[in-house]
């Protein structure tokens, strides 16, 4: 097994690694922004008088005067396009000035009269605005159905039918979204930004601005988390570079944290009702998962929370619907597998709620429900081994002989549980172009407009262009990051090292079969590769990772506090290009997890139409004491029908069903069944 | 945040004559503001929700050491950070319970600017308090109180008024509630002393008032009683650390295990009765929680489950919780209980 | 030089300071309202330090202030003229990586690495609290000694969030660094 430090450690522990904010740009002026105090109306005067008034103030936008921009699908980039506010929060107008101290007072002097309208922001199962998505993210179903689910529902000998609530929740990279922006003489536009791929975000600011795709230079090496939320451009570098022109200067601008919560995505609060119908012996005979989010008035996201449960169990009769609510909110969006995390918190603790009825241990119901092929699709997975990552961490974690009985095992004022969850995630794969290029010292460079957003990205490719080049590692080097390079799709959907890996090895075979063992001419050779075709050809299989997640807690019955004592994940995700940096995916995933299942929760409220909880003391992530014993190992796989590496990703899956383990757990510890998460003493504690 | 000006005082006596010869008032808009760590004021400032137009930082004053009594009661000086506090032999020896209640609070790298003096004047972390752009009685006074109808559930149960549910966030401050301290504060006049009792207010109609402190006034010390029975602090919160606390209790407890078997009947935590006790509680209302009802039941009764459950609930009798902090009462209950049974028991 | 103009609005306030910094003498003019973050980052250059909540509720901007850690966002650089400051970019020496630094990459104890500056200057200045016997939330006995196990190290290391949550390398790489100065510091001794 390869295991290899992350190649950018040297910069990343020295303070050399440079994020967007940090490039010294000559003569960058500082941005700040003003956003919405009304949840829905119109914005019907902006004085900015005063704030143009300020020494060191060089530009002042806003809704009423901004220069137009060039129409994009995303709703949230037409930035001061519009008198209407569409949610609270919403960017209505922003400053440039000298410094970052006179720009955020100016923004705090330009004064926005509104004509507020009165606001509907809260999601519930019966709104009457609930809609049918055409689809949804990216390109799945909206609804299923085989069989007749609600008739062989009401005809199973054991039922499941009960409705789970996940809250909004934030991604909150510790990089916040950040763009400098500067217009060159050419009249092209270069933007050091943070974001999870130069490529698409240089292709969209393009349109935004009506240039042309290569007018647009992005430039991304290093990105401080994304999590999703850096998957498409945001407001941020809109309004950078639309300063930046006002200004005639470079501006640069980071979204302030609170700021963050409104303009850069989050994941929408869902409710799901999930019922089960499964005979005596936990086979299931019925699947219902119906889904009810929310979305905003500027675009539709609609979060494909039901799309694992076409993937999972076996089962003859089923269905699985979304809906959607158009709120005067902000545009929910991709967080950390978006549609498994939430969908599979709720499938996961519904199997757990039919294991308790049925009385088969956990484990062993997935494993009886085990399909033979996709349920849904009928295809053949490429590869599928749930069963094995079950049985594995089963042995590992010592689940055998466990008690099934909940609220029995006390030791002082601590009851203490297990539980068990699966998780899934699909592997995807895009088309992306890559060079590769020999050089006479005998080193390689490969170049392809990839992200490491801290994914190790950077170190993967390195080492599967040293294996197609049968090439030492230290001899490769990966230039990533910037949009001037081939082009490359976005780290998203954990697709990443799937889809760039594959245009890597392309262009290194190509390259090697151009080299064909002679010496490297001075000026050196170059290959490159184009994926389209060969992503568009591939054979039809279902492929997806698997996983279980394993958890112990122990709850204060005194405090409803709820502590993890350990967690372990076994995974089976393709190939492990490196294991370091994959452990180190996995680990954060089930830890972002353990925040969903224990703390992290979106406040909204309804008088005002905006999250209130919004910084990092009252949003709480999980912080080093509440990770105690996180562990993630992989069964590896070899499976041909992938690509050439044989990878599957590993960036989300580490999240699906870490919070249905946790929930399950305090379950099996106290016998309370907490279907809305987070599972705070707030919520746990009366119920003890 | 607003522009300032900014003057560095040399001693309290100098911060005082520089905080008068401004414009008054408090932190608000205009006015002069101590700065000691900036923990909280520069937090505030940059929220927009303070707004000085004048700094005298008094971080560097002479006011840093922490002094014994002949007693074995504490000086602490204002100027001391949360970190030497906590780490100093003789607080750690003789008052446990406040160096575990300044390490219960905030982080490592935040307790190293943080001060005595600047811990107990910290603002509420009400969401609506810390957003300029909502009402809020405190930050504007007569502009409302979203809180009592919005997100309260880690805001006050006891103690609040129509004006105002906001909670005090110091941890320090319960564990000094408990001890009795007081404050000695320095005006023009010279210098007065105020039991930390009398020192913080309830919100009342002038939630905008957190202590009773006058403009200009600095504090320069905080004095504490000896102790000489076993202390506690135990804090409940949202996640294992770095977080505000949801209830918290500082307690000290005195047995006398040899006073005719009291309660012993009862066998429980070890029996004996109770000569004395301290008793405070954070989380719970806009200032830390003296719980001097729960001290009264249980002066003089035995050691026992049953007197810490009777006190906690004689207590907690005055709760008053909003539509989402009713776990707030079980939970200072249990809480309670738990924390004097340990003393009790001597674990 | 009063600042405040309440019929129209105030004007920056300067102050010349002078700040050491990474073992150099600088002087500077800065905004009264600029924190030390900002002058480290947009003055100086020493983009090391990181910005992430600018209210001290993160710790990316995590700095040894006088040789104890700090969150520089939350002070003000005119507050702190004189002070001694050590950065991400100072911690190796002549380009050697301090032992916390090697532990950080040999145990991928980051995976973006945009906490990681904080988690350095933090875990570095761990070392030394513990060693000086200060106590924390999870030492059993505040009177006592602390001795730096897992539970005290994770508790330190706490004020610094890190959302790719790398927290399990983080504190094998404190462990196996505190490891490395206790030998050092035996190695000193004998």
């Amino acid at each position: 097994m390869t295991v290899l430090d992350r190649v950018e450690g040297r910069e990343k522990v020295t303070g050399t690694a440079r994020y967007a904010f940090e490039y010294p740009v000559d003569g960058v002026a500082y941005a700040a922004a003003v956003q919405a105090d009304v949840a829905r109306g119109e914005v019907t005067a902006v004085d900015v008088l005063s704030a143009r008034e300020l020494p060191g103030v060089l530009a002042v936008l806003s809704c009423v005067d901004a220069p137009r921009l060039e129409p994009v699908p995303d709703g949230e980039l037409a930035l001061f396009q519009s008198a209407r506010v569409s949610y609270r929060g919403q960017f209505v107008a922003a400053v440039a000035a000298e410094t970052l101290e006179t720009a955020r007072e100016a923004a705090r002097l330009v004064r926005v009269e509104y004509a507020p309208e009165s606001a509907d922001v809260v999601l519930r199962a019966d709104h009457p605005g609930l809609y049918k998505p055409e689809k949804v993210n990216p390109a799945f179903p909206t609804d299923t159905e085989q069989g007749d689910p609600e008739g062989a529902f009401a005809a199973s000998a054991v039922r499941v039918d009960a409705t789970y609530r996940t809250p909004a929740e934030h991604n909150n990279p510790m990089e916040p979204h950040t763009t400098v922006a500067r217009w060159n003489d050419d009249g092209s536009l270069t933007l050091w930004d943070s974001n999870q791929g130069a490529t698409p975000v240089g292709e969209t600011i393009a349109k935004v601005f009506g240039l042309g795709a290569d007018q647009v230079h992005v430039v991304s090496p290093h990105v401080g988390g994304g999590f999703g939320s850096k998957g498409t451009p945001r407001p941020n570098a809109v309004l950078a570079a639309m300063l930046a022109r006002a200004a005639r200067r470079p501006v640069k601008f980071a979204v302030p944290r609170q700021q963050m919560f409104a303009t850069t995505g989050y994941r929408t609060p869902t409710i799901q009702r999930i019922r089960l119908g499964a005979d005596e012996d936990g086979r299931l005979n019925a699947i219902v998962h119906d889904v009810v989010e929310q979305t905003s008035t500027v675009r539709e996201f609609a979060e494909q929370a039901a799309t694992p449960t076409r993937v999972m169990y076996q089962a003859p009769n089923r269905r699985t619907s979304h809906r959607l609510v158009r709120l005067d909110v902000p545009t929910p969006s991709w967080m950390r597998a978006p549609g498994e995390t939430p969908g599979m918190f709720a499938l996961e603790t519904a199997m757990d709620e039919l294991a308790v009825a049925a009385g088969v241990d956990p484990v062993e119901l997935r494993i009886r429900n085990e399909p033979d092929r996709e349920p849904e699709s009928g295809l053949p997975f490429s590869s599928r081994n749930l069963v094995a990552c079950l049985r594995e961490g089963a042995d590992r974690f010592g689940w055998a002989g466990r008690d099934p009985a909940p609220g029995v095992r006390r030791t002082g004022r601590l009851l203490t549980g297990t539980g068990v969850a699966a998780s899934t995630y699909p592997a995807y794969l895009r088309p992306s172009r890559a060079t590769a290029r020999a050089e006479p010292d005998g080193t390689y460079t490969v170049r392809l407009a990839a992200a490491d957003i801290g994914t190790g990205a950077r170190t993967a490719l390195t080492l599967i262009a040293a294996e197609a080049l049968k090439a030492d590692a230290a001899d490769v080097r990966v230039e990533i990051g910037a949009s001037d390079l081939p082009g490359a799709p976005v780290a998203g959907g954990s697709g990443g090292t799937a889809s760039w890996g594959t245009a890597v090895v392309r262009a290194c075979e190509a390259l090697a079969g151009r080299l064909n063992g002679g010496a490297v001419p001075p000026g050196g050779v170059e290959a490159s590769a184009d994926t389209t075709e060969e992503v568009k050809g591939r054979e039809d299989y279902a492929r997806h990772a698997f996983g279980a997640q394993f958890a112990e807690v122990a709850v204060d019955v005194d405090t409803g506090e709820v502590r993890v004592a350990r967690m372990l994940g076994v995974f089976a995700a393709g190939r492990i290009v490196n294991a370091k940096t994959a452990r180190s995916q996995f680990v954060g995933g089930m830890t972002m997890g353990l925040g969903m299942a224990l703390m992290e929760e979106s406040s909204m409220d309804e008088r005002f139409g905006d999250f209130v909880n919004r910084d990092l003391a009252q949003y709480h992530v999980p912080v080093c004491a509440d990770v105690r014993d996180v562990q993630a190992d992989w069964i590896e796989e070899s499976d041909p029908h992938l690509n050439p590496m044989g990878t599957k990703g590993i960036g989300e899956i580490g999240i699906v069903g870490a919070a249905a383990a946790i929930a399950n757990a305090v379950h099996h510890a106290t016998g309370v069944r907490v279907r809305e998460l987070p599972i705070t003493p707030a919520r746990l504690l009366p119920r003890l | 945040m607003r522009p300032f000006a900014y003057e560095r005082a040399t001693t309290a006596e100098d911060a005082v004559a520089r905080h008068a010869a401004g414009d008054g008032g408090g932190n608000g808009r205009g006015g002069t503001a101590y700065l000691a760590g900036g923990t909280n004021l520069v937090d505030l400032m940059r929220l927009g929700v303070a707004q000085p137009a004048r700094l005298v930082d008094v971080r560097r004053l002479p006011l840093d050491r922490i002094e014994l009594d002949t007693d074995g009661g504490l000086v602490i000086g204002a100027a001391v950070t949360n970190s030497d506090l906590a780490a100093d032999r003789t607080v750690r020896e003789g008052h446990p319970v406040l160096a575990e209640a300044v390490v219960a609070g905030a982080s490592g790298q935040i307790r190293n600017l943080a001060t005595v003096g600047g811990n107990l004047l910290q603002r509420t972390r009400c969401p609506y308090f810390q957003d300029a752009a909502k009402p809020c009685n405190k930050r504007n006074p007569g502009s409302g109180c979203p809180a009592r109808e919005g997100e309260h559930h880690n805001l006050a149960v006891i103690g609040h008024s129509a004006a105002c549910v906001a909670t005090h966030p110091s941890d320090m401050a319960v564990a000094l509630a408990a001890l009795g301290a007081s404050v000695r504060i320095r005006n023009a006049e010279g210098e007065r002393t105020v039991s930390l009792d009398d020192f913080y207010r309830l919100p009342g109609g002038e939630p905008e008032c957190d202590t009773v402190l006058e403009p200009g006034e600095l504090i320069t010390a905080v004095e504490v009683p000896p102790l000489g029975m076993p202390s506690r602090y135990r804090k409940v919160r949202e996640r294992a650390s770095f977080a505000f606390a949801l209830v918290s209790v500082a307690a000290a407890l005195d047995v006398d295990r040899g006073a005719g078997g009291g309660g012993a009947a009862g066998g429980e935590a070890g029996g004996g009765t109770i000569r004395d006790v301290r008793l405070a509680l954070g989380g719970v209302a806009h200032r830390p929680w003296r719980a001097r009802r729960a001290e009264d039941v249980l002066r003089g009764a035995p050691a026992t489950r049953e007197s810490f459950l009777r006190a906690a609930e004689a207590e907690m009798e005055a709760a008053e919780p909003l539509r989402d902090n009713g776990y707030k009462v079980p939970l200072a209950r249990n809480l309670i209980v738990r924390t004097l049974t340990e003393l009790g028991e001597g674990s | 030089m009063d600042s405040a103009n309440f019929s129209g609005e105030a004007v920056p306030v300067h102050a010349d300071i002078t700040l050491r910094v990474n073992g150099r003498e600088r002087a500077l003019g800065v905004d009264t309202r600029a924190s030390l973050l900002d002058v480290l980052r947009e003055d100086l250059g020493l983009t090391g330090s990181k910005k992430g909540c600018d209210h001290g509720q993160c710790g990316a901007c995590t700095v040894l202030l006088d040789g104890r850690r700090a969150n520089s966002c939350l002070a003000l650089a005119v507050a702190h003229d004189g002070a001694d400051v050590v950065t991400v970019e100072g911690l190796a020496a002549e380009g050697e990586l301090s032992p916390v630094q090697e532990a950080f990459i040999e145990n991928d104890a980051f995976q973006c690495g945009y906490c990681t500056p904080g988690q350095l200057c933090s875990a570095t200045a761990v070392l030394d609290e513990a060693a000086r016997g200060w106590p924390s939330t999870v030492t059993a006995d505040v009177s006592s000694d602390p001795v730096l196990d897992d539970a005290e190290i994770s508790e330190r290391m706490s004020g610094n969030l890190c959302r790719c949550g790398a927290y399990p390398g983080i504190v094998a790489a404190v462990r196996q660094a505190a490891l490395r100065h206790r030998e050092t510091a035996e190695r000193t001794d004998a």
